[in-house]
């Protein structure tokens, strides 16, 4: 029988080593799998490569996982926030290094990892600094830059609702990089508000199918509910 | 000769998008176009954290941290709405299915070369977000810009000398002086504000500009 459910966050995120690459889902706070954060935190893991949309936002997250010292690079398209100050001062003090990604490189490079794509050529970033060094080629009369994938060693997302064999779905613009991310790990963890019974969620609605993922955790919706945005 | 204020900008602009468009708006100026649609025509908008069919802003108490838009702003959607992840939003963009975005500038140069995500400043922390995939992925890029910095140097240029967004890409630049035309033949004036001449906009602009009537505009 599979059964991808564990029975607490501190199981879901049981084994990530020191110098792990993980990918987090969320685009600023929206889609952060904030429980599973904090239980990497208290697991241990350091040295770690960290890709994400942002860097951060106040002290609780992602910003509380750089503030603990965990992070040794991260990959993201947007790190500077007004509510970035935890980023911005280890970045400053050289601390904590920064590969930065257009948020479509960004997703597409997690996108071809998961899809199993060597490389591939965009026209995003042509001419520009965030493609210096890097090959270009003219197809067709357009200019295009070769980038390559990004793969992960485990994924922390969040989605809305699952089933035992981890198919999820997501909640309005919370989905943003989750459903990409679960691809491109060989280990994706996901913290949901809901689990249901096998056959509940409709086999045409489901975003992620459950052969993306290894482990789902519930964490109720009373944590993680519904906040006014900041 | 009267500057049009930044809701006069936003109409200006909104005014060029037609019944049917997809429509990026970037963060900051551009997203006060949003404000000025015309109410009579259907035009649906992409944010790109993954939302098309975006609605204004909430009222108080109604906001859904799940529910934001590219600014992480809280936000509505429309009916026939759609979400999707930010590989499939990008692809939108990228693909060339979105017919117009509007995107603020630092400077745009007169191939169309566009400035708009860095100062290059040593201590400025960078951050591109989707500026480079906006800049390149739709069928029209429309800049909204001020037509001066606040210490008077034009924004457009004869070549940008803040980091460049993407190369030759910008089609239309709309100011608070004038709307402009990025051409194979060069910048070309559609329209000034009143009071305006020839002259003195040539003059504060400081690179050459095409007039495609000049009698238009005497």
């Amino acid at each position: 029988m599979i059964n991808k459910i564990v029975a607490s966050v501190e199981e879901a995120v049981a084994g990530i080593p020191d110098g792990a690459t993980v990918m987090l889902s969320g685009f600023g706070t929206a889609g952060m799998p904030s429980e599973l954060i904090d239980a990497l935190i208290d697991q241990g893991a350091g040295d770690l490569t960290i890709v994400n949309n942002n860097a951060g936002n106040g002290e609780t997250g992602l910003a509380a996982l750089l503030k603990a010292r965990r992070v040794r690079k991260i990959l993201c398209s947007f790190p500077r926030q007004t509510d970035s100050h935890v980023f911005d001062a280890l970045y400053r003090a050289g601390e904590v290094e920064l590969e930065l990604v257009p948020q479509g490189n960004l997703a597409e490079r997690i996108r071809a990892a998961g899809a199993g794509i060597g490389a591939f050529f965009t026209p995003t970033g042509y001419g520009t600094q965030l493609a210096e060094g890097k090959e270009t080629r003219l197809i067709d009369g357009r200019a295009y830059v070769l980038e390559h994938p990004i793969h992960a060693d485990y994924a922390l997302i969040k989605a809305e609702r699952a089933d035992r064999w981890g198919n999820l779905v997501y909640r309005k613009t919370a989905r943003n990089f989750g459903p990409v991310m679960a691809t491109a790990a060989r280990c994706t963890v996901v913290q949901v508000h809901e689990i249901v019974e096998l056959g509940e969620l409709d086999p045409e609605a489901i975003i992620t199918p459950g052969i993306f993922v290894k482990r789902v955790v519930r964490v109720p919706r009373s944590s993680t509910g519904l906040r006014a945005a900041a | 000769m009267e500057k049009l204020n930044r809701d006069q900008m936003a109409a200006r602009v909104a005014r060029d998008i037609p019944d049917g468009a997809y429509v990026n708006l970037g963060i900051g100026l551009p997203t006060l176009v949003a404000n000025h649609l015309p109410k009579n025509r259907e035009i649906l908008l992409h944010s790109e954290n993954g939302l098309l069919g975006m609605g204004p802003a909430p009222a108080t108490g109604d906001e859904d941290s799940d529910l934001i838009n590219a600014g992480k702003q809280p936000v509505t959607v429309l009916p026939g709405a759609a979400f999707f992840h930010q590989a499939d939003s990008f692809g939108m963009m990228r693909g060339g299915h979105l017919d117009i975005c509007v995107l603020g500038a630092f400077q745009v140069a007169v191939n169309g070369d566009l400035a708009n995500w860095h100062t290059g400043a040593a201590d400025a922390i960078p951050a591109v977000g989707g500026a480079m995939d906006l800049a390149i992925g739709a069928k029209q890029v429309f800049v909204m810009m001020e037509h001066l910095t606040k210490s008077g140097q034009s924004k457009i240029v004869q070549s940008c000398t803040y980091p460049l967004t993407g190369v030759a890409c910008v089609n239309r630049i709309y100011t608070d002086l004038a709307v402009i035309d990025v051409t194979p033949q060069g910048l070309r004036v559609l329209e000034m504000v009143p009071g305006m001449s020839i002259e003195e906009l040539n003059r504060v602009t400081g690179v050459p500009l095409l007039y495609e009537r000049e009698s238009d505009y005497a």
